[in-house]
């Protein structure tokens, strides 16, 4: 068997749950653990695109909406992630202020715009890079979960600072956008079959009938 | 036919002849895209197993003790996570108290739960019922479960609230860290295809069916 064949070439598709590889032909669902199998992940390119382009919208409420606010007898004060972020650099910590500036700001940002190259070099039928495309896709996998910091952050210091005579913080709308962005950025990543990426680089070793990206290219046209 | 049937990249879905490892901690991945296929491990289910009870106990106590106490001018403050998410639920934020209590405690509980629920069975050369939805169950949970982010958060947390008050640190944020240490060591131990090919090997005769 040449190396360059793919299951998908052979008519055969990886389980997405147990990993058995089977004949599509012979069945629709896995003989080991009975899930429906599927060459590529169904609708993969529509549904990462949607939950991408909410994540997209959603990314400004969360950047410029308070995401926290302290009442307090000087009076009420409003913090952006951003602000947040230069407090803690003032305050002498800028170690700290970095990491909060990377996972808040330049993740969700990064994260979204490796998944739109991913997305338009599938749909452009790129063939170059792909090595590095697949190795940037395992890294979004990898890192997307670290914008949740500023979600924890918010919990714990409404939950504590709570005295009456001197400060009360409070969640402000921002810090549900933004855990929005988390999440639908997330559900975006793992919506995207990076299986895509290959299809598209090597054409020749999949017919073009069997693949189910094909078929998405056809409804985005 | 082969020794050992063909498989393909879960990433690229190039077709592979599954290679044996022999070597301990040793890794198969694709030759093409590099992605992870399967590791060995002499021993695992044991270790899995270990790392897993150790970490429900953890998970339990990390969630019964406080994580920080604050001190500010003689009023002293203490939260639990699940005390601090329902802050969230009070302040109108349910939707971010349910994403905290998911992401911290009931996700990595429905991870660490599902693991025990396949291997012990498996560890006892026997399969246990409803092995497909529970390992589903595992798959879906285990991206959810951010421990490590958490504690993070605690920190960075402490932090900003050091200027403010006397903080101190609870019990609890020692749990969750010995907890972060667990899972990321099972992490590394777990993957599907062993938990699979060890449900073949189980009793291949036996009726049970996994769904």
């Amino acid at each position: 068997m040449s190396r360059r064949h793919t299951a998908a070439s052979q008519g055969l598709a990886v389980c997405e749950v147990c990993g058995l590889l089977a004949s599509l032909e012979q069945h629709e669902h896995c003989p080991r653990c009975q899930a429906p199998l599927h060459l590529r992940k169904p609708d993969s390119l529509a549904r990462t695109w949607a939950l991408m382009l909410a994540a997209y919208v959603l990314y400004l409420p969360a950047n410029l909406l308070p995401i926290m606010e302290t009442r307090s007898p000087f009076g009420t004060q409003h913090d952006t992630i951003m602000s947040g972020v230069v407090v803690l650099w003032d305050t002498g910590s800028w170690e700290l202020a970095l990491v909060v500036f990377c996972a808040s700001i330049v993740l969700p940002m990064l994260k979204l715009f490796s998944l739109t190259y991913l997305l338009l070099s599938v749909h452009r039928g790129s063939h170059r890079n792909t090595r590095q495309r697949a190795r940037l896709y395992r890294l979004l996998e990898l890192i997307g979960r670290w914008s949740m910091l500023d979600v924890y952050v918010v919990t714990l210091l409404v939950a504590l600072v709570q005295v009456q005579s001197l400060a009360i913080i409070s969640p402000g709308p921002g810090v549900v956008a933004f855990g929005a962005v988390v999440v639908l950025s997330m559900l975006a990543t793992m919506a995207f079959d990076p299986r895509l990426i290959w299809d598209r680089a090597v054409p020749q070793t999949v017919p073009p009938d069997t693949s189910a990206a094909s078929a998405e290219e056809h409804r985005h046209a | 036919m082969p020794a050992a049937p063909l498989t393909a990249c879960h990433e690229c879905d190039l077709l592979l002849q599954p290679v044996v490892l022999t070597l301990p901690r040793s890794r198969a991945h694709c030759p093409r895209c590099g992605a992870r296929l399967y590791s060995f491990h002499r021993d695992r289910l044991e270790k899995i197993l270990a790392l897993t009870l150790a970490a429900l106990v953890l998970l339990l106590t990390a969630n019964l003790y406080p994580i920080v106490g604050l001190n500010i001018q003689g009023n002293y403050t203490e939260t639990t996570v699940i005390g601090a998410v329902h802050h969230l639920w009070q302040d109108g934020r349910e939707a971010l108290g349910g994403l905290v209590l998911l992401t911290t405690v009931l996700m990595p509980a429905i991870e660490l739960g599902a693991v025990l629920w396949l291997v012990l069975p498996l560890w006892l050369g026997r399969r246990s019922p409803a092995f497909a939805p529970v390992f589903r169950a595992f798959r879906l949970a285990h991206p959810w479960a951010m421990v490590e982010v958490f504690i993070l958060g605690v920190l960075v947390s402490l932090v900003k609230l050091a200027h403010l008050a006397d903080v101190l640190p609870g019990p609890a944020i020692w749990c969750f860290g010995g907890l972060m240490l667990l899972l990321a060591a099972l992490a590394g131990l777990l993957d599907g295809h062993t938990l699979w090919q060890a449900w073949d090997e189980a009793h291949p005769d036996d009726e049970a069916k996994p769904a």
